[in-house]
């Protein structure tokens, strides 16, 4: 844990000094500037206000983010500096570096606690030494839990750790604090009435404005970056074909696993293929009544009503299909039919998906039906077509690619939704050497690649083996599958809306 | 002319139709009926899936609670007799269970019942949790010892499901948690007023409990991590949002940056809410050091996840505000970073928040990142008030909902459609303001 509570009260402290700070410029700023035109607003360059902000702003923009730099980036230095303290004797065998080093930042929290509730003095805790006592009993009676005896040159890395991580925070405070003094000075030493506050204060804004925009790039970045990074330690530890091409799933923490790809992909096509039998038919006629048969009123009511569905949190369908349509299905169908034993199954989820993209086709595929031109469809009307040949034969095939886009989008909805199949398709992977039979029957439960994301990261998780980085590697690849797919229905669409406009 | 006129003499009466013209007229119904049908069914859909978790959510609303007065004997419960807390916490809960037991039995033989059911059966009818709550009440009032004191108890999960008709005798039967005989106590109880069905506050505030006792699960903590979430993600998405959007709408010029943050921006928008929950996990806890389970982790996942939409509605409603506005601030002196700060976003401020309030709500409703960065903890401790609750461990309402589907205990069936009951009307609640704000103060320009 490299940021803690502990740390967290000071940080509170700085952030309200600075803005106290900032508070002051302001109407120090806005005083200095009236002063130098002699009280005359008219006088100024800019309204008095922005010579009060840039004050202000000089001393808030760059101690915060020399704050949040220092904040994220002393930690992984003091680590590095402390690991080279860690003797290669005080390293047991069977254990690692890492593990030396957690016991490390164990020990150093716990003389931390221990300082915070006086249960010790700085000195005691600074002076302790492993030989003279018993730390884990001392730090165990104080609730921190320690694995091992405490050797003592993890004691006394420990003491160097507290005292550089308190030296770091101790001139971080300082810099950071000289900072926003220095920002505010030299902002209100500039501050007369010839000076461009304004256009200083608004250059400020626009990059503050730009940086919140970047943030979607930065999210993207570390979706990437992050999965990326696991994936590569993953396929260091697991061939990369075995994972691509291997037809068995069956992940075992005891090592010896069989993480194919294969199984879980088929479950994720199967279910999104039975979602979209029902939610394509439904939502496209649903849109074609809506836009093109139905009456305002009618419309008034049918379309929210429809659209509700769009808005129910995915966890209630995944509620809906476990306790209602499952044992309706198992009871009705899949038993009577001899096909299968369980409730859930392909079909409870393909269905309740289904049901949760019907809004998402449909009105992607109102709108899309809205944009075709009027004029071709009163040509076709004029020739004397009924309204249903006009739609089927003028209508649809103007939309079609439109519709494709829709439908494409639709998929990847299907394609990434997790709480659905969690709850409804189970979670046994397909078999792929049990004959097509089982494989193609909707009633057998089987599992997709987002429950198995889910399942591999929940609980106890070792970031070290295989069985927990495949999730990366699924989640890549359900990023890369998603991403074409919308890519390709985005480009289908804007290419689509450019043909009529 | 002449020759078309004589040939296009009508071969049939006007009044009846050609067999084309009727089956081009059937196509025309049929399919004018395929499409009522597709919205029925969408319909139809949306009323069976309220109608089946309202129906199974109801019963969580309401709880039975035994009626008891209870001897605390102060030989037992404080044996050296000097009231002394610290001495009084000795004795567990199981010390607490008997007087229960006692008190339900001569409860009982008040009444007049006669059962030849063991102690230990006839103690099972009021919930485990009793004793703790007993023992709590003694703890804070030891004055209390030695005088008898009426209490209402849970009763046990099965007896609950008794009142509520999801036990019967039959079922009973072949129960090993609860037996027939158990029931018919139940019965006389219920005639004598002792024992009754109320609406169940404890299942809004209480925090959750184990497996073994359903009739204890209550919501406190779910409610308490989803609102800590939601404060997250109101005061980073809505400043973040808002700010990208305005350049993005009102500064940025055809640029390649540009073009990247609008290209990115829609993908976000679909990626899929589970990668979200692996981003938060690789890079708020693995590599940033946050506290599992935590709101603040939460909130900031789904601040991400709620960016897209909030910014795509507040383009939406900054494209809204006509140019004649700029056009006029621009034209009294007014730099651009003044009329947008000063008449744009003013007049775009309903837009902006209906479409804030609707990203929170479904930001509400999210389950499956949260899942990924521990929420899944079983967490009974509420956590502390801001700053510092926002990293302690809590869960959140659609969380609690799938955790409740994980236990083997029918009741929790219950609770889960319960929860989801009190996550719709929330829901409801948020997106009816979106629609009355928008009614109240959308502009027609």
């Amino acid at each position: 844990m490299l940021i803690r509570l502990a740390d967290l009260m000071p940080l509170i402290w700085i952030l309200t000094l600075i803005l106290a700070l900032a508070a002051v410029g302001y109407f120090a700023g806005k005083a200095r500037a009236l002063a130098s035109s002699g009280g005359k607003i008219r006088d100024l360059h800019s309204l008095p206000s922005y010579y009060g902000t840039n004050v202000a702003l000089s001393s808030l923009v760059p101690s915060l983010a020399v704050l949040a730099v220092w904040v994220l980036v002393q930690p992984i230095l003091l680590e590095s500096q402390v690991v080279k303290l860690i003797p290669d004797s005080a390293i047991a065998e069977g254990s690692t570096r890492d593990l030396v080093m957690s016991d490390v930042r164990r020990v150093a929290d716990g003389l931390d606690m221990a300082v915070s509730n006086s249960l010790l003095s700085l000195e005691e805790s600074e002076e302790m030494r492993a030989e003279s006592t018993d730390v884990r009993k001392q730090l165990g009676d104080l609730g921190v839990a320690l694995g091992a005896k405490v050797s003592p040159e993890v004691l006394a890395a420990a003491q160097e750790y507290r005292i550089m991580r308190k030296t770091g925070s101790l001139w971080m405070m300082m810099i950071v604090l000289a900072l926003a003094l220095v920002g505010a000075f030299y902002s209100y030493s500039r501050t007369h009435k010839d000076f461009r506050a304004r256009n200083v204060v608004e250059r400020v804004i626009l990059a503050l404005l730009i940086g919140a925009a970047s943030i979607a790039i930065l999210t993207t970045l570390g979706i990437v970056f992050s999965m990326l990074f696991e994936t590569r330690n993953f396929f260091s530890q697991f061939p990369a074909a075995d994972f691509f091409f291997g037809t068995v799933w069956s992940p075992d923490f005891r090592g010896d696993s069989e993480l194919g790809l294969l199984p879980l992909l088929w479950g994720t096509l199967f279910i999104s293929m039975v979602a979209l039998l029902v939610a394509v038919p439904i939502g496209l006629f649903a849109a074609i009544y809506l836009s093109e048969y139905a009456g305002p009123k009618m419309r008034a009511v049918a379309k929210p009503m429809i659209e509700i569905l769009a808005g129910i949190p995915t966890i209630v369908y995944g509620l809906f299909a476990l306790i209602t349509v499952g044992p309706m299905l198992r009871d009705h169908f899949a038993q009577p039919l001899g096909l299968g034993e369980s409730g859930s199954s392909v079909m409870t989820a393909g269905l309740v998906m289904g049901v949760m993209l019907i809004p998402f086709v449909s009105s992607l595929s109102d709108d899309i039906i809205n944009a075709v031109p009027q004029a071709m469809r009163d040509g076709s009307l004029g020739l004397g077509a009924t309204h249903s040949e006009t739609i089927r034969q003028v209508v649809v095939p103007a939309a079609l690619p439109g519709i494709v886009g829709a439908i494409l989008l639709a998929a990847s909805r299907a394609i990434g939704e997790t709480m659905i199949v969690v709850l409804g398709a189970g979670a046994a992977a397909a078999q792929m050497h049990s004959g097509l039979g089982a494989l193609v029957n909707p009633f057998e439960a089987m599992t997709t690649i987002t429950v198995k994301i889910v399942s591999q990261l929940t609980g106890d998780t070792d970031f070290a083996a295989p069985e927990t980085l495949v999730a990366f590697a699924l989640g890549l690849t359900l990023f890369c599958i998603t991403l074409g797919l919308n890519i390709i229905a985005l480009v289908i669409v804007r290419k689509y809306r450019e043909q009529y406009e | 002319m002449s020759d078309a006129t004589r040939h296009s003499a009508p071969r049939t009466s006007l009044y009846t139709l050609s067999p084309l013209t009727k089956r081009r007229n059937a196509t025309e119904r049929r399919f004018k009926a395929y499409g009522l049908i597709a919205i029925s069914i969408g319909v139809l859909a949306l009323l069976v899936l309220l109608t089946s978790i309202f129906n199974n959510g109801r019963g969580a609303f309401m709880q039975t609670y035994v009626t008891l007065d209870v001897l605390l004997p102060a030989e037992k419960l404080d044996k050296n007799g000097n009231r002394d807390i610290e001495e009084m916490k000795a004795v567990s809960t199981f010390g607490y269970a008997p007087l229960i037991t006692n008190a339900l039995i001569s409860r009982l033989d008040e009444i007049g019942f006669a059962t030849d059911l063991k102690k230990k059966e006839i103690g099972a009818i009021v919930s485990k949790e009793a004793a703790a709550q007993l023992r709590n009440f003694v703890l804070a009032n030891p004055d209390s010892l030695d005088t008898t004191v009426m209490f209402e108890f849970l009763a046990g999960g099965r007896i609950d499901g008794y009142m509520k008709g999801r036990v019967d005798h039959e079922s009973a039967a072949l129960d090993n948690k609860v037996s027939p005989e158990q029931l018919d106590i139940v019965d006389a109880l219920v005639a004598a007023g002792s024992l009754e069905k109320r609406f169940n506050w404890a299942f809004l505030t209480a925090p959750d409990a184990s497996g073994q006792r359903p009739e204890a699960a209550g919501l406190g903590v779910a409610f308490l991590g989803s609102l800590y979430m939601m404060i997250v993600v109101l005061f980073l998405a809505l400043p973040i949002g808002v700010a990208a959007s305005i350049y993005l709408e009102e500064f940025s010029k055809q640029s390649r940056l540009t073009d990247i943050i609008e290209v990115n921006i829609s993908n976000l928008a679909a990626v899929p809410s589970i990668v979200f929950g692996i981003l938060g996990l690789a890079i708020f806890i693995n590599f940033a050091g946050l506290p599992q389970s935590a709101p603040i982790v939460g909130g900031l996942v789904l601040t991400l996840m709620t960016l897209p939409t909030i910014i795509i509605s507040t383009r939406a409603s900054l494209k809204s505000v006509p140019p004649s506005i700029r056009d006029a601030a621009l034209g009294v002196g007014a730099s651009k970073m003044q009329t947008v700060f000063h008449h744009v976003l003013p007049l775009a401020a309903p837009g902006i928040l209906t479409g804030t309030i609707i990203g929170l709500a479904q930001a509400l409703g999210e389950t499956a990142p949260l899942l990924l960065i521990g929420m899944v903890a079983f967490v009974r401790e509420y956590p502390a008030g801001p700053p510092e609750g926002f990293f302690d461990p809590a869960s959140a309402l659609p969380v609690q909902v799938y955790n409740w589907t994980q236990r083997a205990d029918p009741a929790f069936v219950e609770r889960a459609s319960g929860a989801i009951i009190v996550l719709l009307i929330f829901l409801i609640l948020m997106n009816a303001v979106a629609v009355m704000l928008r009614r109240r103060f959308e502009r027609r320009w």
